[in-house]
C-alpha cells in the first residue's frame, strides 16, 4: 500500500510543511516569553562554574584545579565577556591579557 | 435587548477602532516607520532581544496582559446598569486603551527597549521615577491581595473546581519536566495538557471539595488566602520553566478555548440582558457611578499594568515598528473582548431580572461570581453543557488566571524589596526567602487588615486598585505626550484620556476617602492617602513636564 503514496507526494508535503509551521508557533510560544528568563539564570550558573575554573589564577585556592585546568582553554573565548559581567573592566589576571 | 445586538455592536466598534482610529493613531501621531531598526535587531542576543514573528508576539502580550482582572472589574461594575460598563469598556479600549498600550511600545522601541520605569526618569524626571516605583508596588501589592480573595472566594463558592485548580498545577508540573526534558513534541505536550485540564474539570463536579466553615479558629475563607499565599510563595521561588511557563502556556490555550466557548454560546442561545441599562435602584452603599466606574473597571478599559509589558518584554522583541499597532492596539482589543464577554455574562446569563438582582445585592457583590454563575447558565443553554461542568469551566478560567497572575506578581514584588535590600544594603533582604516572606506577609497584611479575619471583605479595595492601576497609565500617558510634544506633534489624543484618568482617579480617591473614614475602616484609610498623595504628585509631575516641554519644543521653533 505504501508503494503508491509517492514521498514527493505535493499534498503530503503541504500537509508536513504545516505541520512545520505549526510546530514552529507552537514551540515560540512556549519559549519566547521566558527565554530570557532561562538564559539568564543558565548564565548565572555559568558564571559560578567560571570562577571555579579560574580560581587559582585569582588566588583561590581550587582543590580540583588539576582537572579544571584542562577546561580553561576551552572556556577562554567566554572569558572576556564572564569579567566584564563581572563588574571588572578589564581582565583580571596580570598574565593573561585578553583586552 | 438581545445579548447578540449588543456583542455585535460592541465588536464591530471595536474593529472599527482597529482598522480606522489605531490605523490613523500610527501613521499620524506615533508615525510608525516599516524602515526603523527596532531594538530586536540591533541589539539581538538571542536572549531578550529576539525578532518575533508579530503573531506570536500578539499570542505573548495578551496572554501577558489578559488576567482576571478584565472579568472581575467589569462584572462589578454592571451594578450600575449594563449601558455604563458596556460604553466605558469599548470607548476605552479604543480611544484609551488602544493607544496606551501601542503608545508604550512605541516609546520604548524609540528609546532602546527601555521599561516604561526608566523611560519615566528618562523623560520625564527622577522625581517622577521614584513616583513610579511606588506606584508599582501599591498595584502589585493589592493586585496580590485582591486576587488571593478572589479566589479564595471561587474555590468557598465552587467546590466543584476545588480538584481542577489544583490538579492543573499537577498538570502544568509534568508538562514542564516533559517538555524540559525533551520527552514528547511540543503539540503532543500541548493536546496531552489540554486534554488532561478538561477531563479534570470534567470530573471535578463529581468530587467536590468543600473546606469546613472553620478550620482552627479561621474561617474557611481565611483558609483558603493562607494556602494560596503559602503556594505563591512557592511558586515564586521556583524556576520558571518548571512551574510559571507550562502553566502559562496551558492558560493561553484555555483561554482562546474558554473565549470561543462563551461566544459561541452567546451566539447559539441569544439571551437576553435581564439587567436595565441603567440601574436605578441601586443597593444602599453603592458609591456613585461618576468617577467609580472609571475606577472600577481598569483592565478591560485602560490598565497601567499593560505598560509594563509592552515596555518591558514585547517592545524587545518586536521584529518591525509597525507590529507596535497590531500588538499593541489589537492586545488591548483582545482584553476589550474579554470584558465584553464579563459584562455579557453578569448581565444576560440570568433567569430573570430578580435573580440579578439576587446576585447584585450590595457594590463589591456579584462579581466574578456572577460572571461564572451567568456564564455557566449561557454556556448550559446555549451549548447543552451540564450547567456545573460549565460552571467549573469558567471559575477554572478564573482561578488559573489569578493564580498566575499571583505567581509573577509576587516575584516581581520580592525583585522589588531585594532591590530595596541593595539599595539600603541590607544583606538579609537581598536574599530570596527573606525578601519573598517580607512580599508575603505585606500582601498578607492587606487581604486580612482590608476584610477583616476572615479576609471575606477583601474586595473593598478593588476600586483601590483600579486607582493605583489608572495612576500608573497615567504615568506611561505623560511619557508618550512628553515625547510627542518634542517632536511637535498633536498631543490632544494622549493628553486628553490623561486628563480624563487623573480627574477621575482622584475624584474616586476623595470619595472613597470620606466613606472609609464613615466605616471607621482606618487602615484602608491610610492606604487612600497613600494612594491620594501619588495620585497628586502624578498631577503635579505632568503640569510641570508638560509646561518644561512646551516651553522647549517652542525655542527650539524660534
Amino acid at each position: 500500500m505504501s508503494e503508491d503514496r509517492d514521498p514527493r507526494d505535493p499534498r503530503l508535503e503541504r500537509i508536513r510543511a504545516w505541520l512545520g509551521q505549526a510546530r514552529f508557533f507552537a514551540e515560540e510560544v512556549y519559549s519566547a516569553r521566558y527565554r530570557g528568563a532561562i538564559a539568564r539564570s543558565r548564565r548565572d550558573e555559568d558564571d559560578l562554574f567560571m570562577l571555579l575554573v579560574f580560581s587559582e589564577m585569582m588566588g583561590l585556592s581550587n582543590p580540583v584545579a588539576y582537572y579544571t585546568l584542562e577546561l580553561q582553554p576551552l572556556l577562554l573565548e567566554r572569558f572576556h565577556d564572564w569579567h566584564r559581567r563581572m563588574g571588572m573592566e578589564h581582565s583580571p589576571l596580570d598574565h593573561f591579557k585578553c583586552c | 435587548m438581545s445579548a447578540i445586538v449588543l456583542l455585535v455592536l460592541g465588536l464591530g466598534a471595536m474593529a472599527a477602532g482597529y482598522f480606522l482610529y489605531s490605523r490613523f493613531i500610527a501613521e499620524k501621531i506615533y508615525r510608525l516607520d516599516p524602515d526603523y531598526k527596532t531594538p530586536a535587531h540591533e541589539f539581538e542576543d538571542g536572549v531578550d532581544y529576539v525578532p518575533t514573528n508579530r503573531f506570536v508576539l500578539w499570542g505573548h502580550h495578551f496572554t501577558s496582559v489578559a488576567g482576571a482582572a478584565p472579568i472581575v472589574g467589569p462584572a462589578i461594575a454592571v451594578i450600575w446598569g449594563w449601558l455604563p460598563a458596556f460604553l466605558w469598556v469599548v470607548l476605552g479600549t479604543i480611544f484609551f486603551a488602544g493607544v496606551h498600550d501601542s503608545g508604550a511600545i512605541w516609546a520604548s522601541v524609540r528609546n532602546k527597549a527601555k521599561s516604561v520605569g526608566a523611560l519615566t526618569g528618562d523623560v520625564v524626571g527622577k522625581r517622577a521615577r521614584s513616583i513610579f516605583m511606588i506606584v508599582i508596588f501599591l498595584v502589585l501589592l493589592m493586585v496580590n491581595a485582591v486576587f488571593a480573595v478572589v479566589i479564595a472566594g471561587l474555590m468557598m463558592n465552587f467546590s466543584s473546581a476545588v480538584v481542577p485548580v489544583w490538579g492543573a498545577i499537577l498538570v502544568a508540573l509534568i508538562i514542564g519536566q516533559l517538555i524540559y526534558r525533551r520527552l514528547l513534541s511540543l503539540p503532543m505536550v500541548s493536546i496531552i495538557g489540554v486534554i488532561s485540564l478538561y477531563a479534570l474539570i470534567g470530573i471535578g463536579p463529581s468530587v467536590p471539595i468543600q473546606m469546613p466553615a472553620e478550620v482552627a479558629g479561621l474561617s474557611g475563607n481565611a483558609v483558603w488566602i493562607l494556602i494560596l499565599f503559602g503556594y505563591a510563595a512557592i511558586a515564586s521561588l521556583l524556576p520558571v520553566w518548571v512551574l510559571l511557563q507550562p502553566r502559562d502556556y496551558i492558560n493561553g490555550l484555555q483561554l482562546f478555548i474558554g473565549l470561543i466557548v462563551l461566544y459561541g454560546a452567546i451566539l447559539l442561545m441569544n439571551p437576553t440582558l435581564v439587567a436595565p441599562a441603567f440601574n436605578d435602584n441601586v443597593p444602599p452603599g453603592t458609591p456613585s457611578l461618576l468617577p467609580l466606574l472609571f475606577v472600577t473597571i481598569a483592565c478591560g478599559a485602560i490598565s497601567g499594568f499593560h505598560g509594563l509589558v509592552s515596555s518591558g518584554t514585547t517592545s524587545k522583541q518586536l521584529n518591525k515598528e509597525t507590529d507596535a499597532r497590531f500588538v499593541g492596539y489589537f492586545g488591548a482589543i483582545g482584553e476589550g473582548m474579554l470584558a465584553l464577554a464579563a459584562i455579557l455574562a453578569a448581565t444576560a446569563g440570568f433567569a430573570t431580572f430578580a435573580d440579578w438582582q439576587a446576585m447584585y445585592t450590595a457594590f463589591g457583590q456579584g462579581g466574578v461570581n456572577a460572571f461564572v454563575e451567568g456564564g455557566a447558565f449561557i454556556i448550559h443553554n446555549g451549548i447543552g453543557l451540564p450547567e456545573a461542568t460549565a460552571a467549573t469551566l469558567l471559575t477554572v478560567m478564573a482561578a488559573l488566571f489569578a493564580g498566575t497572575t499571583m505567581d509573577t506578581g509576587l516575584r516581581l514584588q520580592r525583585y522589588i524589596f531585594q532591590e530595596w535590600g541593595e539599595i539600603y544594603n541590607q544583606q538579609w533582604m537581598k536574599k530570596s526567602a527573606p525578601a519573598t516572606l517580607l512580599a508575603v506577609g505585606s500582601c498578607l497584611l492587606l487581604a486580612f487588615g482590608a476584610g477583616g479575619a476572615d479576609g471575606s471583605g477583601g474586595l473593598i479595595i478593588w476600586p483601590l486598585f483600579g486607582t493605583t492601576n489608572q495612576l500608573l497609565a497615567g504615568l506611561t500617558l505623560l511619557v508618550i505626550t512628553v515625547m510627542l510634544v518634542r517632536l511637535k506633534r498633536p498631543m490632544v489624543y494622549t493628553l486628553v484620556p490623561l486628563c480624563f484618568l487623573l480627574v477621575m482617579t482622584i475624584a474616586a480617591l476623595l470619595i472613597q476617602l470620606r466613606s472609609f473614614f464613615e466605616q471607621g475602616n482606618y487602615f484602608l484609610l491610610v492606604l487612600d492617602i497613600v494612594v491620594l498623595i501619588a495620585a497628586i504628585l502624578v498631577a503635579m509631575e505632568c503640569a510641570s513636564a508638560l509646561k518644561r516641554s512646551r516651553a522647549e519644543a517652542l525655542e527650539s521653533r524660534e
